[in-house]
């Protein structure tokens, strides 16, 4: 289907997109890639009275490195992320999570910020910004708020951002030398997971982090018998029910997925 | 600061296949109606209109996008190529082209025009791909005729001619 009408905006700088944006507040989204939000604005699951198109504003399209974190703007894209020669180095849970973000061509428009504002579940993004313990830079006129990306993302496509506030960046924590590993189990490659694991490797214990059994990706700190921990995680999670998996098989899939993650992360920090 | 209302219609500069065009478009409008209603360039397909299935994949600023995932005002500007743009001028397939049709890699053809402009921007980064890079590349499209296989051998004899 297509989109039904809307009012364009194309604004130059950050500056001016937090101007627009505080002019039409919750009329209107923001368009950065596009690759989530146009297909539900072609599907007409959603309206919006004011598209804000912020992917050609230069000034929010560099990958800052701030020392110990990495910096990824609200234009950089999922690709020019994985094309980052220093990636694999300085944030390595993201770059075994990027190859599983939709497909080659999805990600030469899709950005890291939209995949984090948009909230889904069980998309891989969220899922490595919460693991890594990353933050969400946010913009308004008002002035910019850093928020933990667990206070972030409160649930379902739902997050903490105001109405008139501009996801600016979002900053990974460097993790050079850290032991991680990443998987799910999709559909088809490229589809969004029934379940992602996303493990880390820390000083006496291991950070893991699910996405697709909660309203939003769960984090938690594992000490010693990995398998017992994650049965007894996926029993109080419970899981959802929806068209591609019952939530029955949602926690079998993590209790065997999330030992196998463990293990990769153990194995790659060893 | 550029703004259209949603009544108005956006003067739109563009080079597609290499000629400047100037069309226009309201904002709502979608890049692949706009190559194929506004510019009649009906190489490019169009079939799941929610970027699932490749067929409308074209390249933007020379990189592979969902051209139903990107709206006409979002290319002033730029530079768009099609599936128009591969053979020559007296219908002489290129390469990649030839190479579908040495490896039966097309039936109806309707997901071909995508999947050719996806392999365009792929192989001029990564001229020399592995089997698994290519089947990874093809995962972003659906080919309901033909099946994979000969997609991936007709990949994979272009790569072998590579430098």
């Amino acid at each position: 289907m297509k989109p039904r009408p809307f009012d364009y905006v194309q604004p130059d700088t950050a500056a001016e997109a937090v101007a627009v944006l505080a002019e039409y507040g919750d009329d209107a989204r923001l368009l950065a890639g596009g690759q989530s939000l146009l297909p539900m604005l072609n599907l007409r699951l959603i309206d919006v009275a004011v598209l804000i198109d912020i992917s050609r504003i230069g000034d929010l399209d560099s990958i800052r490195d701030l020392g110990d974190k990495i910096e990824v703007g609200a234009a950089v894209t999922q690709n020019k992320l994985m094309e980052w020669p220093q990636l694999k180095q300085k944030l390595p849970l993201v770059a075994a999570a990027l190859p599983y973000v939709g497909h080659f061509q999805t990600r030469n428009k899709g950005t890291v910020c939209g995949s984090i504002a948009h909230a889904d579940p069980s998309s891989e993004l969220p899922l490595a910004l919460a693991v890594s313990g990353g933050e969400v830079v946010l913009r308004s006129k008002r002035g910019d708020r850093v928020l933990a990306a667990g206070e972030f993302q409160q649930n379902m496509l739902t997050t903490a951002r105001a109405p008139d506030e501009l996801i600016a960046a979002v900053r990974f924590p460097v993790t050079a030398g850290q032991g991680t590993g990443f998987h799910e189990v999709a559909r088809r490659h490229g589809d969004f997971a029934i379940i992602a694991v996303a493990a880390a490797v820390e000083k006496d214990s291991i950070r893991v982090g699910v996405g697709g059994m909660a309203g939003r990706p769960m984090v938690r700190r594992i000490e010693g018998d990995a398998a017992a921990a994650i049965s007894e995680w996926a029993e109080e999670l419970e899981g959802y029910e929806d068209l591609h998996a019952s939530a029955a098989l949602r926690r079998d899939l993590f209790r065997r997925l999330g030992p196998h993650v463990i293990e990769e992360a153990k194995k790659c920090a060893a | 600061m550029r703004r259209v209302n949603r009544s108005e219609k956006a003067r739109i500069a563009l080079t597609l296949n290499g000629r400047k065009l100037t069309a226009d478009a309201e904002p709502r409008l979608l890049l692949s109606d706009f190559l194929r209603h506004e510019l009649g360039a009906t190489g490019t397909h169009v079939g799941c209109e929610h970027g699932i299935c490749g067929c409308c994949t074209v390249l933007i600023d020379g990189v592979a996008a969902r051209s139903c995932l990107t709206l006409a005002v979002q290319v002033d500007g730029r530079e768009v190529t099609t599936v128009e743009s591969l053979a020559a001028a007296d219908g002489t397939l290129n390469p990649l082209q030839q190479a579908f049709r040495n490896n039966h890699a097309l039936q109806c053809g309707f997901c071909t025009p995508g999947i050719l402009m996806s392999f365009t921007d792929y192989l001029g980064r990564n001229p020399k791909p592995s089997t698994e890079e290519i089947r990874e590349v093809l995962s972003g499209h659906l080919c309901r005729c033909t099946g994979y296989a000969g997609i991936v051998a007709a990949v994979e004899e272009v790569a072998k001619s590579a430098p």
